[in-house]
Order: C-alpha cells, then sequence, then structure tokens
C-alpha cells in the first residue's frame, strides 16, 4: 500500500510521520501531483494559519489536486480547516470540500482560546472511529472550528458544539491531532489507513 | 469537557534525567526517553523535557534525545532550556517537540516572542515564568527571576505574564520559587491571578506535595495543568492514583484505564 503525506507549507509534520512509523506504516512526503493520485492513501496534515498556507497551495495548484482525489484523503487541523469552504482566519477561501465555514471561537464565552488539550469527542458515525471507547480523549490545539453540520461524524464541546470529525465521500477529516493523541489517535490513524 | 493536565518535568542532563528516581520497573531510570514512555503509559497529559545545564553552560540543547522521544511517545511533549533563538527553535520543532519554553531570552528579548509566535505560531510557544516574591523598593512584589531562578530582573511577573500573552505566547508555564520544592503545595494565589487575567492557558508548577494540592491549584488556583517532578520520579504520587482522585472530586480528567 502507498501512503502519502502531502508536502507543502505546513510546519512541522514530523510528528505524523513518527506516528505511522510507529504503527509500522511506510510513506512518501512529496508535492508531486503524480505520487499523490498514485497513493492509496492521502495524509493532508497541518500546523499553521489559513491564508499563507492557502495561497501556498494555491500557488502550486494543489488546491485543485486535493478535491480531486478518489482514494481516501484524512485532513488533520488546519488540513481539516483548509478542505472546508472558508475559514474566518484572515477570511481565506478554502477548497470548499466540505460545504461548512470555519469560525473563531467566541471570544465572550469565557473560555481561553486556543482551545488547548485533551477534550471528548462523542457522537461517532465514522469508519475511522471503530474501535475507539466512548468518549474518547483526542488532543486539540486551535483558534477555529467548524460548527456542526451535516458533514459531522464526530463532535466536541467547548463553549459550543463543534466538529471534531467530518467525511464526505472519500474525504476524512479530523481537528484534533491524532499523532499525539494517545492510543485514540493511533486507532483512528490505523483505521484510516485499513480503509 | 477540556481537562485538567497533569504534566511530568524531567529534568535532562547530557540526555538522561539527573533527579534521582526509583521506578523498580524500569530497566534505566535515567533513560529519559523510557521515563517518558512509561508516564505517557500511566496517563500523563503531557511531558516537559527541561535541559537543565543548557541555559548556564550555554550548550546547545538535546536534540538527539528530542528526536527519541517524538519518536516513541504519543503525548505532547514541550522542550526547554536555553532556547535562545529562531534556528534553535526550529531545530526542536523538526526533531519532533510540540512545543518550546523560553524563559531567560524572552527576557532578555521580548520581540523574540512575536517573532517565535509569527515564524511557528502561538500554539507551540510557551513563556515560562520564574517567578520569586521578593522585597524591591516598592515593597514584596511578584519578580521575574532567570537562569534557573537564580537570577532576579526587574519585571513585574504579573504585568510579564500579560505582555508574553500579548506577544503572542501560546501558554504560560507558571513556576513558583517560593514553593518548589517545598511540598507545601502551588502558589495559588499567584496562579489564580495569572491564570484569571490569562486568555491562554497557565501551567502551574512549583510545591506539589500531594494529590490535593493539585486539586486546590484546578480549583482556586484556576490553573489549566499542573506540573511536578520529583513526587512523581519518587512516586509519592501515582498519575493513575492522581487522576482517580481528581475525577472523584469531580474535576474533569482524561481516563486512560
Amino acid at each position: 500500500m502507498k501512503t502519502v503525506i502531502i508536502k507543502y507549507n505546513a510546519g512541522n509534520v514530523q510528528s505524523v510521520m513518527y506516528a505511522l512509523d510507529r504503527i509500522g506504516a511506510s510513506y512518501l512526503y512529496t508535492d508531486d501531483e503524480a505520487e499523490i493520485r498514485s497513493a492509496d492513501k492521502v495524509i493532508f496534515p497541518g500546523v499553521g494559519e489559513a491564508s499563507t498556507t492557502m495561497s501556498y497551495l494555491r500557488n502550486v495548484g494543489l488546491d485543485k489536486v486535493i478535491p480531486s482525489l478518489k482514494q481516501p484523503v484524512f485532513g488533520t487541523c488546519v488540513g481539516m480547516q483548509l478542505m472546508c469552504r472558508f475559514s474566518e482566519e484572515n477570511n481565506t477561501q478554502c477548497m470548499g470540500i466540505f460545504d461548512v465555514d470555519v469560525k473563531r471561537f467566541p471570544a465572550d464565552a469565557g473560555l481561553k482560546v486556543p482551545h488547548m488539550g485533551w477534550n471528548n469527542i462523542s457522537s461517532y458515525q465514522s469508519p475511522l472511529t471503530a474501535g475507539l471507547p466512548d468518549n474518547a480523549y483526542v488532543y486539540f490545539v486551535h483558534s477555529y472550528a467548524a460548527p456542526v453540520c451535516e458533514y459531522t461524524v464526530a463532535s466536541c464541546d467547548y463553549a459550543l458544539p463543534f466538529s471534531a470529525m467530518l467525511h464526505k465521500d472519500n474525504f476524512y477529516a479530523a481537528q484534533f491531532h491524532c499523532e499525539i493523541s494517545g492510543n485514540a489517535g493511533q486507532q483512528i490513524l490505523e483505521n484510516f489507513l485499513k480503509l | 469537557m477540556l481537562t485538567k493536565r497533569i504534566i511530568p518535568c524531567l529534568d535532562v542532563k547530557d540526555g538522561r534525567t539527573v533527579k534521582g528516581v526509583n521506578f523498580v520497573n524500569l530497566r534505566d531510570a535515567g533513560d529519559a526517553v523510557e521515563l517518558g514512555a512509561m508516564y505517557a503509559a500511566q496517563g500523563a497529559d503531557e511531558l516537559v523535557y527541561l535541559d537543565i545545564t543548557a541555559t548556564v553552560d550555554g550548550r546547545s540543547t538535546f536534540i538527539d534525545l528530542v528526536r527519541r522521544v517524538a519518536q516513541t511517545i504519543n503525548i505532547p511533549f514541550t522542550v526547554g532550556g536555553g532556547i535562545s533563538s529562531i534556528a534553535d527553535v526550529s531545530a526542536l520543532l523538526h526533531a519532533g517537540a510540540d512545543k518550546v519554553s523560553i524563559n531567560s531570552a524572552a527576557v532578555r528579548n521580548p520581540d523574540l516572542i512575536n517573532e517565535l509566535s509569527l515564524e511557528f505560531g502561538s500554539q507551540c510557544i510557551v513563556v515560562a515564568i520564574d517567578t520569586r516574591y521578593i522585597e524591591t523598593e516598592n515593597g514584596f512584589e511578584h519578580i521575574v527571576h532567570t537562569h534557573g531562578g537564580r537570577k532576579a530582573t526587574e519585571i513585574r511577573s504579573i504585568p510579564w505574564a500579560k505582555e508574553v500573552e500579548e506577544r503572542g505566547a501560546g501558554e504560560i508555564l507558571l513556576t513558583s520559587m517560593d514553593t518548589d520544592g517545598t511540598k507545601a503545595g502551588f502558589a495559588l494565589e499567584l496562579t489564580s491571578t495569572i491564570s484569571g487575567n490569562a486568555n491562554i492557558p497557565v501551567i502551574a508548577s512549583g510545591g506539589a506535595g500531594n494529590m490535593e494540592h493539585f486539586y486546590d491549584v484546578f480549583t482556586e488556583g484556576k490553573a489549566d495543568a499542573g506540573l511536578a517532578a520529583s513526587i512523581f520520579h519518587f512516586r509519592e504520587i501515582d498519575i493513575p492514583d492522581l487522576k482517580d482522585y481528581l475525577q472523584n472530586k469531580d474535576l474533569p480528567i482524561r481516563m486512560t484505564r
């Protein structure tokens, strides 16, 4: 099986690679369109800011490649947000795979932003959450989130309910960091690679 | 619900933990990777690795250890000690650290906080504040210390905490040098003031001696996370017991067993 991690200006993806190493999965870290298209599984990680990463994706054409992929694609954190329609983070038009807008957590809710730490996800209905205990804890670090919508397959609460995971056709996404989410995160990554 | 985090801190010198440890089930208790992995398995929510000699010796940090930790554990970890430049941070993040903690360098050059958060994102920039309640010309005040708490600055800790947030820090690691090592409990009033003012998470450190101290710092102290070292290393508190205790007192805790 060929797994590709999409290479772009996504900041540090080293921990994603180490997480795949731990479950014995091999992968290619590349931005080459042919390599991406020929992969069995594509991981689209993200650490960074929406507008600069989106403009980078546009410059190299990945903004067209990613939505046209047919194999299972898994976007995480900012990767998930870039798969949505729009992000309030510097008013960024994103790839529009999920027809939902990413919004900043409200400042007036009396909660600290970013939402940082372990929070439980619930209402799973994704093949990626198979085998997880109820209300599994995963690790979040983010200031923006997609509200619960028709593509939500796991939700989380911080000030308001938001989408912890999205799924549409061959596109899967998680707002949290699977790679550092303990055994739960590892299970989700394994489930994705088994799709 | 977002949970309160329990964070063991490992002081490291030449890649090995330096505070004595007495884990009989470990092959090598001084092995910082093995110890971290055990804490992760026990349910620690994050780890902090502190290169305790780096600031003093000007020694560069411990990239190889960081890489081995990142390869081994599946929870977030922060590294600190002697970090003073964008290049230092870049090397540590690329080795697999999730966050870096800066202290002396941020005091010396506060613009570094802005530069680092722009370059790498606030989420991975922790500013460590070592503070001590000392007499100044204005009477007793909480004053920022550097160099492992040995050197007083002229900076007042409470406004400094707000300033580092405004400059882009993603988290504050607040260590009270007054309570550190006393096992008499965290500095609740100061932690509460700083965490109550902050819109970013605050990790409380210094003074944990029993499980109730963690309860106090999460409630009265308003801390988002509690950090300790020797009480975990010497098994005076076992992390699973601590998490059971806190959950039984109705705090939001990530249970792993």
